[in-house]
Parts: structure tokens; sequence; C-alpha cells
């Protein structure tokens, strides 16, 4: 018996190094990000590995050139990125759940008809529809930050829909039943019965589409007036993507912006973000 | 319970009245907005992209229907049947890889080792890096590395894939080790103590108990990664953006790392003006590869709950 603890206390030990070792590998290409934007342009492929030392070091100089880096400022791209992603996000959570509370509830055959195209939806790669689609959102003039969140939900609808239906039909139905013959309109039992019993699904969906829209490249490329507007993908494959001559140091100064708010926002909600994540690995 | 039942009845007998004729009265409303952009975003282009499918055109107004003749063309154009080959041997490598290391993270990480909690962490970070950024780092590491040896990532096709598997092992690893955490923890414990006291070893267990109860998880993980490795964008256009490309004989151009999406993308928007119906064509045929994964999905899925 003491021979297997042992043996038990050995294997744990072995897991453990392993996975630090993996661990570390993992972290090494966001450190690699950290130290080549401190370096001058020149050394970062001739030694990509280098901690910026002596004359390679930069100080903060890339930062301050990507700022304003290809004729676009950086903070403008972040500006626009964030108010796409905060009201596509605040606009799928709100319509979607509305639309999924009524498909539940109310379950006729044009409900059905609804939801069966969404689930739909969720199968149809983005390149299928993607020519016509900007076409469409060129000719209804829903190519500024402002209105894209209009065709986010559009093509977002799917997984939401699916995500909230199945939430709703296990919320039993005597909640409702009961403040509907307290005199509750549908707005109202929605509003503030049904709407804060949600707040699971809320979470999951929201940082699902937080996540996707965040980080989507293409939609927005092709959507967007991009003489005026770009995010922050699209600002980066700009500089990497149509420059000659590209200056590593200052695309890496920018990665590194681009990136830290997002481990913040990882590190602030980690547990919902895993728990969202397995929520909706259900999407094809 | 018994209560439950009768309040349940009552509401179906009901038709359930009390909440629904109201309800039907606020349907514009509740039904309207995600519909109007539903029918926006997805129905009406999906239906025009069907359509313009079958029609020679270069903006939507010219469009002449031609029959099946962008098909043909799509079928017979070699940078097509490259890049899809080239897809799914990516797709399947990469499949089995992820699925093998997830797996062996998430079992590790169920076993109760201190810090767990940390590694779990630290794995499922790089989700959060969007596919453009996480290809510029990628392409920068893997050039630091190969330049010491004269050379680059975009100057072997070879490089430019492995370093795309490296790439996408980093990225999804995480969230495929998410789920099967999920999947290990639900497997029953008195099960694994009944195969230990009947004396099976710690192989014969994982492979006898642990695998067969967390089969939904490797289905789900499975196709995920699949259709995953199917539908890259990003990456691929970020990474190498197809490089290198081959001239053939006849004086087209083969781009040896260019998967299915970023091949329809290019048709669409770099080659002549004349290739959108083709375009169109090519992203009708990956729909119908991509939904097909999907379905077989759900019809493999349902069969193992029927089976429970």
């Amino acid at each position: 018996m003491k021979n297997s603890l042992a043996a038990e206390r050995r294997r744990k030990a072995v897991m453990s190094i392993v996975l630090t070792i993996v661990c570390i590998i993992y972290v090494l290409p966001v450190l690699t990000v950290v130290i080549n934007s401190f370096k001058y342009n020149t050394y970062v492929k001739t030694d990509t590995f280098a901690l910026p030392l002596g004359e390679m070091w930069a100080g903060f100089k890339n930062f301050i050139k990507g700022m304003t880096f290809g004729n676009y400022p950086f903070w403008q791209s972040a500006f626009y990125s964030l108010i796409i992603t905060v009201f596509s996000t605040a606009l799928i959570l709100l319509f979607t759940s509305m639309a999924a509370w009524y498909i539940a509830r109310v379950d006729s055959k044009f409900c059905r008809a609804v939801y069966y195209l969404c689930v739909f939806s969720m199968v149809v790669p983005f390149q299928m529809v993607m020519f016509t689609l900007s076409k469409t959102a060129d000719k209804l003039q829903l190519n500024t930050p402002w209105t894209i969140p209009i065709i986010y939900l559009g093509f977002g609808a799917g997984l939401a829909i699916f995500m909230f239906v199945g939430f709703v039909k296990s919320i039993p139905l005597e909640i409702e039943e009961a403040a509907a013959i307290d005199g509750c309109g549908p707005l109202r039992t929605f509003f503030s019965v049904v709407f804060p019993m949600l707040k699971p699904t809320l979470i999951s969906v929201g940082i699902l589409e937080i996540m996707w829209v965040w980080n989507d490249y293409l939609l927005p490329y092709l959507v967007l007036d991009r003489t005026k507007y770009m995010t922050i993908p699209i600002h980066i494959q700009y500089l990497k993507g149509s420059y000659g001559t590209v200056d590593l140091g200052a695309t890496m100064a920018l990665i590194l912006l681009s990136i830290i708010p997002v481990i913040i926002f990882y590190l602030l909600c980690q547990k919902h973000i895993i728990k969202g994540v397995a929520a909706g690995a259900v999407k094809g | 319970m018994n209560e439950n039942r009768k309040l349940k009845r009552r509401w179906r007998t009901s038709g359930g009245a009390p909440l629904k004729r109201p309800m039907r009265k606020w349907s514009w409303l509740f039904m309207g907005p995600v519909l109007i952009a539903f029918v926006i975003g997805f129905v009406w282009p999906f239906i025009q992209g069907i359509y313009l499918s079958f029609c020679k055109f270069t903006l939507i107004k010219d469009a002449k229907l031609i029959g099946f003749g962008n098909y043909l063309k799509a079928f017979k154009d070699a940078s097509f049947g490259h890049s899809f080959w080239y897809t799914a041997l990516f797709a399947v490598v990469s499949l089995i890889l992820i699925n093998v290391l997830a797996f062996m993270v998430a079992y590790f990480l169920t076993q109760g080792i201190k810090g767990s909690n940390l590694f779990r962490t630290v794995f499922f970070m790089p989700n959060l890096i969007g596919g453009i950024v996480l290809g510029y780092i990628w392409s920068m590491i893997f050039d630091g590395i190969l330049s010491r040896y004269g050379t680059s990532i975009l100057l072997e096709s070879k490089y430019g894939f492995w370093g795309l598997i490296i790439l996408m092992c980093w990225q999804q690893i995480g969230y495929m080790m998410i789920i099967y955490i999920a999947g290990l923890q639900a497997v029953p414990e008195d099960m694994i103590e009944a195969a230990k006291i009947d004396g099976a070893t710690k192989w014969q267990t994982l492979w006898h108990v642990t695998i067969p109860n967390v089969m939904p998880s490797i289905t789900i993980c499975t196709f995920l990664s699949l259709t995953n490795g199917f539908k890259l964008f990003d990456q691929n256009l970020a990474l190498t953006g197809g490089q290198p490309f081959i001239i053939q004989p006849d004086g087209s151009t083969i781009k040896t790392t260019e998967m299915l999406a970023l091949n329809i993308y290019n048709t669409f928007y770099t080659s002549s003006s004349a290739s959108k119906g083709v375009a169109q064509a090519k992203a009708v045929i990956f729909f119908i590869l991509v939904a097909g994964l999907g379905l077989a999905q759900l019809a493999f899925t349902r069969k193992k709950e029927v089976q429970q």
C-alpha cells in the first residue's frame, strides 16, 4: 500500500513537471512579442529570441511610431473595434433573447421554421455569403461602425437563438403563467421575469459574441468603408499586407497593445469565459 | 411534482392562453428586429449567392444566367483541387494532433495535480487572440528560427504546412481541453473505483472505462476541429498567404499553401473580374462540404444518444 502511494506521488510529480514545461512553451510566443516590441526593426529578424539589450533597445519608440503607422491612427482602429464589439454584442443579446423567448413559448409553425433556419445558418461558412452580403450592406448603407452591428445581429443570430431557445425551454412555465395571471403584459413578463432568469446564458452568449466580433477580420474588412474605418485586425493586416518593407518592431508593439486588453479581460472573467466556451461547443 | 404536472396540463389545454394570446400581439417587437437583420445578414445573401453561382457577372446588376458553366470551371480549376486536398490533409493532421494532445492535457489536469487551474488558464489563453494577430506572431517566430538557416516560411511549402499545424495546435488545444475536462469530470467516480478494486491497471481503466464514457466529448471535439480546419482563413492568410507560388506550364499559378477559404477569397477579389461567378460556385461547393460535415456530426451524436 505504501509502495503504491509513493508511485502515485511520483506519477503526479512527473505530470506536474511535464505540464510546467508545456506551460512555459505556451507562454513563449507571447513573451517573444513583448521582447521584440522593444527592439529596433533590424534586430527583430536577425535576433528574434534575444533580449532587447544594448544597441537593440528601442525603448518606447516602436509604440510611438506604431500609433500613426500606415497613415491611420491606431487608437482610432481600437476605438472602432470597441464600438463594434460593444454594440453588436448588446444588440445580439437583447434581440435574440426576445426572439428566442417568443419562439420557445408561442411555438407556432412559423416560429419553428425560423428556429430551423437559424440552426441551418450555423453550418453555413462565411465565404458562401461574403460577396453578396458585402454588396447588400453597401446598398443599404450599413458600412459604418455604427450600423455594422445590424449585420452581426443577422449573421450571428443562429447560435444565439439556438442557445437561448434551449435555455428558455428548461425554465418552468409556471413562473411566467403566474406573472401573466397577475396582469403582466408580455413586455413586462419578458423584461422583469424572463430576462433576469436568462443571466447564465446571457453571459455565455455574450462572451462568445465578444470573442467572435473583436477578433473578426473578414466580415468588417469586406463590409466597412475601409477608407474611413478600420478595426484592429484590419489595421494589423494592412500594416503587414500592403507594405513593401514592414517595420516589424512597430508591428509587434501594436500587436502587444492589442493583446493586453484581451488578456486583462480574460483574467478578469476567466470563469465565465471557460463556461461560455464549454456551453457553445455545440456550434459546428 | 403532481401539482406541477396539473398546472402544465391546464396550461396545455388552454393553449397557454394567458400568455400566448397577448404575446402574439407583440410578435412584431419580439421577432421583428431579428427577422429583419436575419434577412439582411443571412437569408437574402444566401439565396442571392446560390442564384449568382449559376450566373456570369462582375457586379450583381449585370448577372446573366449561364447554367452549370461556373461549376464546371471550378472543378477544372487546378488551384481549387490543390487547395481542397491541401485543406483535407491539414484538417486530418491537425484533428489528430489537437485531439490527442488536448485529451492528454485534460487527463493530466483532472488527476488532482497542484496548480491545475493555473495550467488551464495558460493553455486556454491563445484562444482569445484573433487569427490575424496569431498568424503574424508565429510568422515572426518561424522566420526568426528559419532565417538562421537562410530560409523563410514563405519559401518552402512544407514549412508553411507544419507552421500552420503548430499554430493551430497552440490555439486549439486549450479549447478542446476545456470540453474534454468537462467530459472527464462527468465520468462516474465509482466506475473508476470499481475498476481499481477489480485490479485494472491505470491504462486498462483509461481505455475501458474513461474513454468510452467521454465518447460524446470526443465526437464533439473531432467534428469541431475538422470543421475548424476546413473553414480556416485568418491564420492561413496571415501566416503564409498561400506562398510559395508555383507557376504552371499553362501560365496559371498554384499557391501551394492556400486553403479552400482563401482560394475562394482570392478567386473573388484578386483574380480577373470575370471569375466572380466561378468564385461563387466554389463557395457553394464549399458550403455543401462544410454543411455536410455539420449534418454528419448531428446524425452521429443523435445515434450515440439513442444507444445510451
